[in-house]
């Protein structure tokens, strides 16, 4: 007998499928969401200014902005939606948007 | 078996879900519930049972802290009445669809305007569709049974759904009678500690209350229309087990002197009393007429409906709401549709009776079994509006 | 089965009175009913209680409206509202009264039986309060013969506690001080 291939669903797709009450119980999955794709612009550091505060890390609505080894601070831009809250949150003026074409 | 005490039923109520080994309580007090209120204040600060009760500023806050505690595994309760119910409203259709088997008792209460602090139940109608399971009781011991078998009935695996115990507000709240209470010995064995299927827990995260977009919510409906259906077995079964414990049979619907009956009078609540009054004067008089009462109102029990009224040739059914610029009571808009697709149907009568607190004393329901015999059909009536 | 609605003012404890007769009864193996007249609580004003006991189960969740006994705790209400409305042929009045039966009669244009009792004096004396509502539960067993007058003591010692004594002996003189008027 042939084993039936599983594919991993991204969502129910019949409604015996759904837990109970549609409760999740896979912690954290939000981060299968690549939320990326939505900005049309993104943060781009000029680290000579940066002044390695960490505003722009406390301030970032989708917490995608991680310290780098050396202290700076970089956005993951799988999850970045290009809301520019870093940009206008940093003082000192390390951090601009950049279109997206460019 | 239990000792027969006399006391007031709101009272009687508080003390019967005290027996029920509650973890949370937010009851926010309205006339004519807040002798419900009060006194479960006072078994819990009493010490009497190891419980919370949340002083919440509002009933859209009562039930919404219940929903949070009841996420996160307490067994939850709550009573509210009329305008409480309606503010309610919000956050019943999501309680149902989180799956989160709270208990309420409403005293049902006359919604404003004109303000009226009477029994009718415009209140509970408008929450029809919130995916509650609904019973209503007839009288003081009943409002005692079922608020202790409410808790079994929504926990089980099998409904985990909220559940809520209509007592009609004055006629069954504000009435001292004769009740019967089980040991707390007897409900603990009746009612084990509530074994949620999923809890909130910093240990172990998960999420409830999700989103859904068109391409799921559909799904969810069906699931918690599947739910709600099946949790009528479920009521069933926990009657029996009722039953066989405390000797008080119940049904999902119910019949009195039904048998042989041309006319029936369907009734929910407090009404059921009376009008089997009615009946028994009316058999006396060598007339057919006889009693239905719904005590599950939702899921509605379809089969078990049908199989009581077989066989008569009118049916009379109460309501104390109407559904306003609709086609009647919404209990009788239920019945028609039911029986529309139904090759042998009875004649139906709506009456929309006792609102607002509109006493209906034994000779009103003679009088309303005598509409049996119109020839005309309204769609449906008001029984003693002044014209 | 009897029905009994008592005419008070609030505050005056006619709520308290149905409350205590409904309690005693249903502890002597009897079915009873207590209630209010539904509504709003109005501390001064008329308003009215109920009891229904019997034998048999109840089964009706109306109010009452052919009373077999009507019970008046505030004198100054004869006159001011209906007390005899809707009172059997066959039923019975009992009035907390100082005055003459004649004269509640006369009053009243009421020909049916009548028992009176003055109970504010009575409560006075033993409670040093004017307030009628137990003491009027004496004559009421008295005259209907519903319950016996030991079968208050339970319910009364416990709503009552440490008064509780007065409030019994207040009812045992309205029981044995209340007058059966002529017949008209």
């Amino acid at each position: 007998m042939a084993k039936k291939k599983t594919v991993q669903k991204k969502w129910p797709e019949t409604w015996q499928e759904l837990n109970p009450g549609c409760m999740v119980f896979a912690a954290g999955n939000a981060a299968n969401y690549k939320t990326g794709s939505w900005k049309s612009q993104r943060p781009v550091w000029d680290n000579a200014k940066c002044i390695k505060c960490g505003i722009c890390y406390i301030f970032c609505p989708e917490g995608c902005i991680q310290e780098t080894k050396d202290g700076f601070y970089e956005a993951n831009l799988d999850y970045c939606k290009g809301c520019g809250i870093c940009a206008h949150e940093c003082w000192p003026g390390a951090i601009v948007m950049r279109e997206e074409e460019e | 078996m239990g000792k027969r005490v006399g006391m007031e039923v709101a009272i009687a109520a508080a003390e019967a879900v005290a027996l029920c080994n509650i973890d949370v309580a937010a009851v926010y007090p309205i006339t004519p519930q807040s002798h419900i209120a009060e006194h479960m204040a006072d078994i819990i600060h009493d010490g009497r049972i190891d419980a919370e009760f949340i002083t919440v500023e509002s009933e859209h806050s009562a039930i919404s802290a219940l929903a949070g505690a009841s996420a996160a595994g307490a067994r939850a309760y709550t009573a509210t009445s009329s305008q409480g119910l309606m503010l309610m409203h919000e956050i019943l259709p999501i309680v149902s669809a989180m799956r989160l088997p709270i208990c309420m008792a409403n005293a049902n209460r006359a919604v404003s305007g004109p303000l009226n602090i009477w029994n009718d139940h415009t209140d509970i109608m408008p929450q029809r569709d919130s995916g509650w399971i609904c019973l209503f009781t007839e009288n003081g011991q009943e409002a005692i049974d079922l608020s202790i078998m409410s808790f079994k009935i929504a926990e089980d695996p099998e409904v985990m759904l909220p559940c809520v115990v209509n007592i009609d507000g004055f006629q069954l709240t504000h009435m001292i009678e004769p009740l019967e209470f089980p040991s707390q010995a007897e409900v603990a064995k009746f009612l084990p500690p509530r074994k949620p299927f999923a809890q909130l827990h910093p240990d172990n995260p998960i999420s409830m209350g999700c989103f859904a977009m068109p391409d799921t919510y559909t799904e969810t409906v069906k699931a918690k229309e599947v739910a709600l259906q099946g949790a009528k077995k479920v009521v069933i079964r926990v009657f029996s087990e009722w039953a066989k414990r405390f000797g008080r049979k119940y049904g999902v619907v119910e019949t009195y002197r039904a048998k042989d009956a041309e006319t029936l009078m369907l009734t929910m609540g407090s009404m059921g009393e009376t009008a089997a009054t009615a009946v028994d004067e009316m058999r006396k008089k060598g007339k057919k007429v006889g009693l239905v009462k719904l005590r599950l109102w939702r899921p509605f029990p379809v089969e078990e409906f049908k199989a009581a009224i077989a066989g008569c040739k009118t049916l009379v059914v109460m309501d104390r709401a109407l559904s306003t610029g609709g086609a009647g009571g919404p209990v009788a808009t239920d019945i028609k549709s039911i029986l529309y697709g139904e090759k042998k149907k009875p004649r139906v009568l709506n009456v929309v009776a006792g609102l607002g607190g509109r006493d209906l004393t034994v000779g009103d329901f003679v009088n309303m079994f005598g509409l049996a015999n119109k020839k005309k059909n309204e769609i449906f009536e008001f029984y003693g509006v002044r014209e | 089965m009897i029905e009994i609605r008592w005419h008070g003012r609030g505050g005056q404890g006619a709520v308290t009175s149905v409350e205590m007769l409904a309690l005693a009864a249903i502890e002597a193996g009897k079915y009873a009913q207590g209630f209010p007249a539904f509504g709003p609580e109005r501390r001064g004003a008329p308003v009215m209680a109920f009891n229904r006991v019997s034998d048999k189960p109840i089964k009706i969740r109306s109010g009452i409206y052919q009373p077999d006994v009507v019970v008046v705790l505030d004198p100054s209400l004869v006159g001011l509202v209906p007390v005899t409305d809707g009172l059997k042929p066959a039923g019975i009045l009992i009035v907390n009264t100082a005055k003459p039966a004649e004269e509640i009669r006369k009053k009243l244009n009421y020909k049916g039986k009548l028992f009176t009792v003055d109970a504010t004096h009575i409560a006075r004396e033993e409670l040093g309060l004017p307030i009628a509502n137990t003491t009027m539960l004496g004559a009421v067993l008295k005259a209907t013969g519903v319950l016996g007058l030991n079968a208050m003591k339970s319910p009364v010692e416990h709503r009552f506690g440490r008064v509780a004594s007065k409030n019994l002996s207040a009812m045992k003189r309205a029981f044995s001080e209340m007058k059966a008027a002529k017949a008209a």
